[in-house]
């Protein structure tokens, strides 16, 4: 027995050392995302270097891309940022538009955009994409449930992350949230935004919840609003949901987090 | 022989030597064929088929001449002025390449002369023997011309058989009867005005070749001798100071079969190890992989394009000093692996109709564009979607006619009641483009009435009424045309 409780500790160490991670050279730094209470909850934003997983419905599509992009944006700083898709998610979501982007305040001279054949090609690409460190960040695309994107996969794209100090986003439409080796997990939908004078859409807004997060407590939500202009996340009103998932260990898909339902959602919506 | 569908009737388009013989001609109905020879053995004719046939022949006679070409009615011209040293003479050099194509079932026939016009003629038309070029060719018929049928048969009746007899004539007359063509037709034939030959590939600027006296059966090893071409092509372009930005090997099977493999980068490089990272990318994401056969007999690199590139440091322990990788780089490794088309970027294009306002360009051949305007005075929230639905997809709308807002809409089976918008935001076709002034017409299409709408949900879309009521449409469509962030 004692023996066997010997070899089990000499197996651990040695995974342990299997296991050991190269030092990140970037990894430590963080990216502040200007939203005081979120740059809060998160030590002061989020980490360089590692994977962060947005998590759209299929008809929120636009504002979770939007949010990726914006983000990746701010942790690329002016480097280049690559945008990987599928042809699919180009031919059902509409193809990223110049215009559009520079009104948002992200250089469309800056963004690469890669459409790849299929699942499979995506993941190599993303690989090779973290794997070079000149690449301000990468946002990676994926439509609906994703197979291929399992432990392993999101592992691989975790250590080439790490590696490289590369900041990947993980856009999940349509996906339901699974297990994953990402740093941090959100949940992305649009929010309404504040009128301009006539009643006109104000500036984009976002509602984000925090699903799940590594190191730290999650089941929390904001709303974010972006200005284009200035660069950074304006403060909308500001929402907390605490739920005590503290000690949590990312199991069961929605750990508990709640997204916070407006009150006009109807049930026949949300079914829809 | 070979059949051909002309005006709904298979007629005979080419035959072989018994068929001529039986007294068969081209032209033929294949039913008037079969009723004097049943026993005929007829193929369907395959233009493209003969046209692809002949550029691979094409392609591997480049092992002759750098400037092979196709000739018009299947032939090759190759233009091996200087080349034929390397096989002790022009004689040797044409009976190498007629054995090769012999070696493979098919019949050569082949002239050598100092025009490619001449020779041209001289392998298609028999010719009586003749001291020298010149009153061979004086002696060829006036077919050899190859002007139309009936020019043909006049000059005969005129009595002029021969390309001499022609030549003998004063030129104006000529034109005067015949037209300029006949003219400029004999010039070339005698050497007279100089007729440059279009090569299939334009020749490159560096290229290291490898003969082996032995076929090589491993692609691996045949792989191996191209990184060694590829460092000797690096020096190449150190000393010019250049980097290349498209390289292309080409693999020579000894049955006369060629595959070139090209890579493309959006940076000039020399560095051997970098040329053959690519190219292994590419010979990985082969959908057949190279195939030696019984062998390769020759390689080939070239630098087709290649960009000025400064020279770089050397470090001190010998060697290019390493940088550290580029994006460059990683577009390249993308776009050979996945395809060019792939890795794109965006490039702003002036003009007002939404969908034409950018173009997506293969990220490995454009650079950085700059001079992205925002539409929309600063401060404002987006007036452009974050993606845009091309075509637009079409939506059931609820509006005021003839010009109200929309109040709500169904898109994708999902009613979006619409809280706020803003708009519309008139877009007019460009009318300048229509033909012959027609405003009305469907060529240039109909003004835009484009609404930023926002759904009770906080969803921001981009859409559209399309034609003016009344004026332009009895009923006008209404299209979702892009989503905001």
């Amino acid at each position: 027995m004692s023996e066997s409780i010997k070899s089990l500790a000499a197996l651990k160490r040695h995974i342990a050392a299997l296991d050991r991670t190269p030092a990140p050279t970037v990894g430590c730094t963080r990216l502040a995302t200007g939203h005081a209470g979120l740059d809060a909850a998160l030590d002061g934003g989020l980490l360089r270097g590692r994977v962060h997983e947005l998590f759209g419905a299929a008809e929120e599509e636009g504002a979770a891309a939007g949010l990726a992009l914006i983000l990746a944006r701010l942790a690329a700083d002016d480097a280049p940022l690559l945008w990987l898709r599928t042809t699919a998610s180009a031919r059902a979501g509409g193809s990223p538009y110049g215009p559009g982007l520079a009104a948002l305040g992200l250089n469309p001279a800056r963004l690469l955009i890669g459409l790849m054949a299929d699942d499979a090609m995506l993941l190599r690409a993303a690989v090779e994409g973290l794997r070079c460190p000149a690449l301000g960040a990468l946002l990676i695309e994926l439509r609906g449930r994703a197979p291929l994107l399992d432990l392993t996969a999101s592992r691989r794209l975790a250590l080439a992350a790490e590696q490289s100090g590369v900041t990947a986003f993980l856009l999940r439409v349509g996906g339901d949230p699974v297990p994953s080796a990402a740093e941090t997990r959100w949940q992305v939908a649009a929010a309404p935004s504040d009128p301009l004078p006539g009643n006109a859409p104000g500036h984009s807004a976002f509602a984000l919840s925090l699903l799940r997060r590594r190191a730290g407590p999650d089941g929390l939500a904001w709303r974010l609003i972006w200005d284009g202009e200035k660069g950074a996340f304006g403060d909308g009103r500001h929402e907390r949901h605490e739920h005590g998932q503290d000690g949590q260990q990312g199991g069961a898909p929605l750990s508990g987090a709640l997204v916070p339902l407006p009150a006009d959602r109807s049930a026949a919506d949300r079914a829809a | 022989m070979v059949v051909e569908n002309v005006r709904g009737a298979m007629r005979l388009a080419t035959l072989d030597a018994d068929a001529l013989a039986a007294g068969l001609t081209a032209g033929m109905t294949l039913a008037d064929a079969r009723a004097r020879e049943p026993e005929l053995r007829v193929f369907e004719a395959d233009p493209h088929g003969d046209q692809d046939w002949l550029e691979r022949l094409c392609d591997g006679c480049a092992r002759y001449t750098p400037n092979a070409a196709l000739d018009s009615g299947h032939g090759l011209m190759l233009d091996i002025s200087g080349c034929g040293h390397l096989w002790d003479g022009e004689a040797e050099l044409a009976q190498a390449a007629t054995d090769r194509l012999e070696r493979h079932g098919m019949r050569v026939r082949h002239a050598i002369a100092a025009s490619p016009e001449a020779a041209h003629a001289l392998a298609r038309f028999p010719a009586a023997p003749a001291p020298d070029e010149d009153a061979a060719v004086r002696r060829l018929p006036v077919e050899a011309l190859e002007l139309e049928a009936e020019s043909a048969v006049a000059l005969r009746r005129a009595g002029l058989r021969t390309v001499g007899d022609l030549a003998a004539r004063p030129a104006a007359a000529l034109a005067a009867r015949f037209g300029e063509e006949a003219v400029d037709a004999l010039h070339a034939l005698l050497g007279l005005g100089h007729r440059p030959l279009a090569p299939r590939r334009p020749r490159p600027a560096i290229r290291v070749e490898r003969r082996f006296a032995e076929p090589m059966g491993s692609s691996a090893h045949a792989i191996k001798v191209v990184a060694e071409m590829a460092a000797e092509a690096g020096e190449q372009l150190a000393e010019r100071g250049q980097g290349g930005r498209r390289f292309e090997a080409v693999f020579f099977r000894s049955d006369g079969l060629a595959f070139p493999i090209r890579v493309e980068t959006s940076l000039p490089i020399r560095d051997a190890p970098a040329i053959m990272r690519l190219f292994q990318e590419r010979i990985d994401s082969l959908a057949d992989p190279l195939d030696p056969g019984f062998g390769f007999d020759m390689l080939r690199l070239t630098v087709p394009r290649a960009d000025p590139m400064a020279p770089t440091q050397l470090a001190l322990e010998g060697g290019e000093a390493r940088k550290s990788e580029g994006v460059e780089a990683l577009v390249d490794r993308l776009s050979i692996r996945a395809g060019r088309a792939r890795i794109q970027r965006l490039e702003p294009r002036d003009s007002h109709i939404p969908e034409q306002a950018q173009l997506a360009l293969p990220a490995v051949e454009h650079r950085a564009p700059e001079g992205w305007a925002p539409v929309g005075d600063p401060g404002d929230p987006p007036m452009r979607p974050l993606h845009l639905f091309d075509p637009p997809q079409p939506i059931d709308v609820i509006a005021e006619v003839p010009d109200g807002p929309p109040h709500r809409f169904r898109w994708r089976r999902t009613l979006h009641e619409v809280t706020r918008f803003e708009g519309p935001e008139r877009i007019a076709p460009e009318w300048w483009q229509a033909r012959d002034g027609a405003i009305e017409g469907e060529s240039t299409g109909r003004t835009r009435d484009y609404y930023r709408v926002e759904d009770a949900r906080g969803r921001r879309y981009w859409i559209f009424r399309h034609g003016l009521y009344g004026a332009e449409t009895v009923h006008p469509g209404w299209y979702i045309h892009g989503l905001f962030a």
